[in-house]
């Protein structure tokens, strides 16, 4: 009788100690989540800072500068539900404006422009970056949310599902002349 | 920035993650950043200032080869102090899902934590039953690199998740301004007209390792030979060189020259004098640093079709491939670039610049711009307190 008593608390307590191991598995993963997407934010703010800054310029011919402008302020207005949407827009504006050689080089040779080239090519290359490390970290998190383990025991809490970052974020060919 | 880096292989033991920690933590350092590698190595093996001994690997059995690893309480008691002591900003692990220092790492870190997928295996079973296991600790990691397109897809099949990929680095200009050694070139190259058609050949790597592929350049050297005579292989590297030469003609062992281990500089200065560097690997590569320096050094290469090999020569662009293990195509192909030197100039031109790419300038800073994608959303790397387990969990542990 005692020793059934015991095993069966023994065992209680091995289940408890796993679940909080999870819980705590689960919470580490919503702390990387939430430093990812911190991390993404950044990339992308800074993205459409270089954009809008090389637009207003005059370095860029009218035409270019306008498109460039619109993206770029579409994309740090955007409400969170448009953001991918309007992300992407700058995207493809970024590659439609830098899409010949030619036009990088007469950027570069402008006052200012080898820095502007500089920054932008590492916002445009860090936002991919940033962007996978993100999905990396929701796609595990959604990985342990779905076993049944945390879903029975609701061990993931309030927080919410997470969801990935989807955008067009290839970057001007130009911009970037080196391997994937 | 404060940067650890950790090794999974014994520092003591030259090898490719080895080579490749070494050159990013110079690079660090030269920029000013600080620096720690946490490295498997003997107590009497001097090490750079910047190396912290995680004590001496013992040498198992794994993933096909003798592998020496660092595993045990001990050695996780050295990877948590040196957590403790370095206070860093990120770590860098390598290799993660190899049981060793970076695994280790991996449970008793929380924080920013990189990590390099260096290799593509094929999973193993010994990686499916530990999955669980190996999940947890993976999951910690914030960023991951893989070293090809070819080792992310691996990644990406067996774990799961995603990476970014940065290929390994290379210091293109040390090999490029490398002298050539006149007794390693071919009397074409130093410009005498020689008796019969000739040409060196450069293979470097372990003669006795199957993978590397002497064996199938071997049994393609009779027909190079007999289109030209005056061709010779140069092998540098380590191994029984009798046994490697035993499947020769009598007559022809002497057209092989064994250099036996070569220093960096002459690795360079050897690649700088080869008509054409043969790399006839077959299997078992994720990368393929040795094409990328044999291009930096202005090296014609012929390498074997591995997935990997075709990523690093541009598809054929930057170097010709041949069928893997088809030792007769490979001796096509040798004789044709020995007898065509326009064609070489043009591999040796594409070469050169395709390789800046792989330059530790590209690379190096590829791999800041991941840290710093990484710490800007994050607290500083400390010791995981939750992986010390029940102690912490019961508040029994001390702080």
């Amino acid at each position: 009788m005692t020793a059934t008593l015991i095993w069966t608390l023994a065992v209680l307590v091995a289940i408890g100690l796993y679940l909080s191991w999870t819980a705590g598995r689960l919470d580490r993963l919503h702390a990387r989540i939430d430093a990812a997407r911190a991390a993404l934010d950044a990339q992308l703010l800074r993205r459409a800072s270089v954009a809008q800054e090389l637009a207003t310029s005059g370095v860029l011919d009218p035409a270019a500068s306008i498109v460039l402008y619109e993206a770029a302020h579409g994309a740090r207005q955007a409400e969170e539900e448009h953001r991918e949407v309007a992300e992407s827009e700058l995207t493809q504006a970024l590659r439609a404006v830098f899409e010949e050689p030619a036009q990088v080089d007469a950027v570069r040779e402008a006052p200012g422009g080898e820095e502007a080239t500089r920054e932008l090519a590492e916002a445009v290359r860090r936002v991919p970056m940033a962007r996978r490390f993100h999905n990396d970290a929701v796609g595990a998190a959604r990985r342990l949310r779905e076993h049944r383990k945390v879903r029975w025991f609701r061990l993931a809490g309030h927080a919410p599902f997470p969801l990935a970052f989807e955008m067009d974020d290839e970057p001007p060919a130009a911009l970037v002349d080196r391997a994937a | 920035m404060r940067i650890g880096i950790v090794c999974p292989y014994s520092w003591d033991v030259p090898g490719g993650v080895q080579f490749h920690i070494r050159d990013l933590a110079e690079y660090f350092l030269r920029l000013g950043h600080e620096v720690s590698v946490l490295a498997p190595a003997d107590d009497d093996t001097p090490l750079p200032p910047y190396v912290v001994s995680a004590g001496r690997a013992v040498p198992v059995p794994y993933n096909g080869s003798v592998a020496r690893l660092n595993f045990g309480f001990l050695s996780a008691a050295r990877v948590r102090r040196w957590l403790h002591e370095g206070a860093f900003d990120v770590i860098h692990i390598h290799e993660p899902t190899s049981p060793s220092l970076g695994l280790l790492t991996c449970w008793a870190a929380q924080g920013p934590i990189v990590a390099t997928f260096h290799t593509s295996n094929p999973r193993s079973r010994a990686m499916i039953a530990a999955y669980a296991i190996l999940q947890a600790a993976l999951e910690k990691i914030s960023a991951r690199i893989a070293v090809s397109e070819y080792a992310r897809r691996t990644l990406v099949e067996h774990l799961g998740g995603d990476a970014v990929v940065i290929p390994n680095g290379v210091d293109v200009d040390f090999f490029a301004k490398a002298e050539p050694r006149p007794e390693w070139q071919s009397d074409e190259a130093r410009g005498l007209t020689g008796k019969e058609a000739g040409g060196t050949i450069g293979f470097i790597g372990r003669i006795d390792e199957p993978r590397k592929g002497l064996p199938v350049l071997m049994r393609a050297l009779p027909e190079i030979l007999a289109a030209r005579p005056g061709a010779r292989l140069l092998v540098a590297g380590r191994g029984d060189e009798k046994e490697a030469v035993a499947s020769l003609p009598a007559g022809l062992r002497s057209r092989v020259e064994f250099l036996g281990m070569v220093s960096d500089e002459d690795k360079a200065r050897f690649l700088r004098s080869v008509d054409l560097y043969v790399a006839p690997n077959t299997g078992g590569e994720s990368f393929g640093i040795i094409l990328v320096e044999a291009m930096s050094a202005g090296a014609p290469v012929l390498a074997s079709d591995l997935d990997a090999f075709a990523q690093v020569l541009d598809q054929g662009e930057a170097g010709e491939l041949f069928p893997n293990e088809d030792a007769g195509a490979l001796a096509a192909a040798a004789v044709r670039l020995l007898g065509d030197p326009k064609r070489r100039a043009g591999l040796r031109e594409r070469g050169s610049a395709h390789v800046r790419r792989f330059d530790w300038s590209t690379v190096g800073a590829d791999i800041l711009s991941v840290y710093e994608t990484v710490t800007a959303g994050a607290a500083a790397v400390a010791a995981d307190e939750r992986a010390t387990g029940l102690r912490a969990r019961l508040g029994l542990a001390r702080d």
